[in-house]
């Protein structure tokens, strides 16, 4: 069920920037609201895409996993279907839906054409998206305002993707939301402004150190049906992988880390056909998927 | 590691689970709900 190895990049490639776009136009399909500013009120809002796209977004048609289940858990209530619809994407795909259909994942890699520097990301930040996530239920649950009621605090402060895809092109179209904005408006544009410079000098900065569903996809990676694949057999040790990867992650030491946004560059810049991906039935024999480098 | 893709079908059946049981609760009401509104707080304006 594995897809060969050796696939040349280029054509992989294309097809996933094709995903990105189709993803992100048809996730954000509601023209009308791009010209009045107002936002889409169907039922097809009650469904949840499993990857980032803010909700009042004016293009919008589906609910935003994040801010749905921060908004739920702020009014009491915990939402196993935004739990399960996020557990049944992640265990199929892993971080493969950062990778192939996120909208705010598309606009970083844009902004990376800017520049041709890479810097790197210390490992102790790229940790931060897990206490984000630890964090992200209960603090909308429990730190409460006067009001007895909590609020979805990441969405709140950090966010950019709402800033960008809502706020913005919100307070652009709609003069009656302009007047609401004040010093936590400000901070959110800072906050943005920062993301978007970082996006241009290193790789998708807010998915690989802030994105608290990028991190419980992460930590599907490992487990998730579609996956990886190493040949110890083929592997060389040569690092080709690694230096394709824009995430800097040497595949032939352990493929299907949780850092790993399953862009496949590692596929067709491997010289020894040694990497491929696919998804496994239960059972069947995939070794070598977890590899050692043969020395 | 033939058990991981297994525990990933395992992960992805009890997803399903726990959505359709989210679903029976009417939750996809309460998603509609938040998201036919514009979230103020979700754009920095409260």
């Amino acid at each position: 069920m594995t897809h060969p190895p050796g696939v040349p990049s280029g054509p992989l490639q294309r097809l996933r920037r094709t995903a990105q776009v189709f993803s992100a136009l048809a996730a954000n399909g509601y023209w009308p609201g791009f010209v009045r500013g107002t936002i889409y009120q169907g039922g097809l809002k009650s469904v949840c895409v499993p990857f980032l796209n803010c909700y009042s977004c004016p293009g919008a048609l589906t609910a935003c996993p994040v801010g749905s289940i921060q908004s739920l858990a702020a009014g009491g209530r915990f939402s196993f279907l935004v739990l399960g619809t996020t557990l049944a994407a992640g265990s199929l795909a892993g971080r493969a839906i950062c990778g192939w259909l996120c909208p705010f994942g598309l606009i970083q890699e844009w902004l990376k054409r800017l520049s041709n520097l890479s810097l790197t990301i210390p490992g102790w930040l790229l940790k931060g998206k897990y206490l984000l996530l630890a964090l992200l239920v209960p603090l909308s649950a429990y730190w409460v305002g006067a009001g007895g009621l909590g609020a979805p605090y990441f969405c709140q402060y950090l966010c950019p993707a709402g800033t960008l895809e809502a706020g913005i092109p919100l307070l652009l179209l709609n003069p009656s939301l302009r007047v609401l904005a004040g010093a936590l408006w400000r901070w959110k544009l800072f906050a943005l402004a920062a993301l978007l410079v970082a996006s241009a000098v290193t790789f998708r900065p807010f998915c690989r150190a802030m994105c608290p569903l990028g991190a419980f996809y992460g930590l599907l990676n490992r487990w998730s049906a579609w996956r990886l694949h190493v040949d110890t057999r083929r592997c060389e040790g040569c690092g080709q992988c690694a230096a394709a990867c824009p995430s800097r992650l040497n595949v032939g030491c352990g493929a299907n880390s949780p850092e790993c946004l399953r862009c496949l560059r590692c596929v067709g810049a491997c010289p020894h056909r040694a990497v491929a991906y696919g998804f496994a039935a239960p059972g069947e024999n995939l070794r070598p998927a977890e590899v050692s480098v043969r020395r | 590691m033939a058990r991981r893709p297994a525990i990933g079908w395992a992960l992805f059946a009890a997803g399903v689970a726990l959505a359709g049981f989210g679903v029976l609760r009417g939750e996809h009401q309460q998603v509609l709900f938040k998201a036919i509104l514009i979230c103020l707080e979700c754009i920095g304006l409260r």
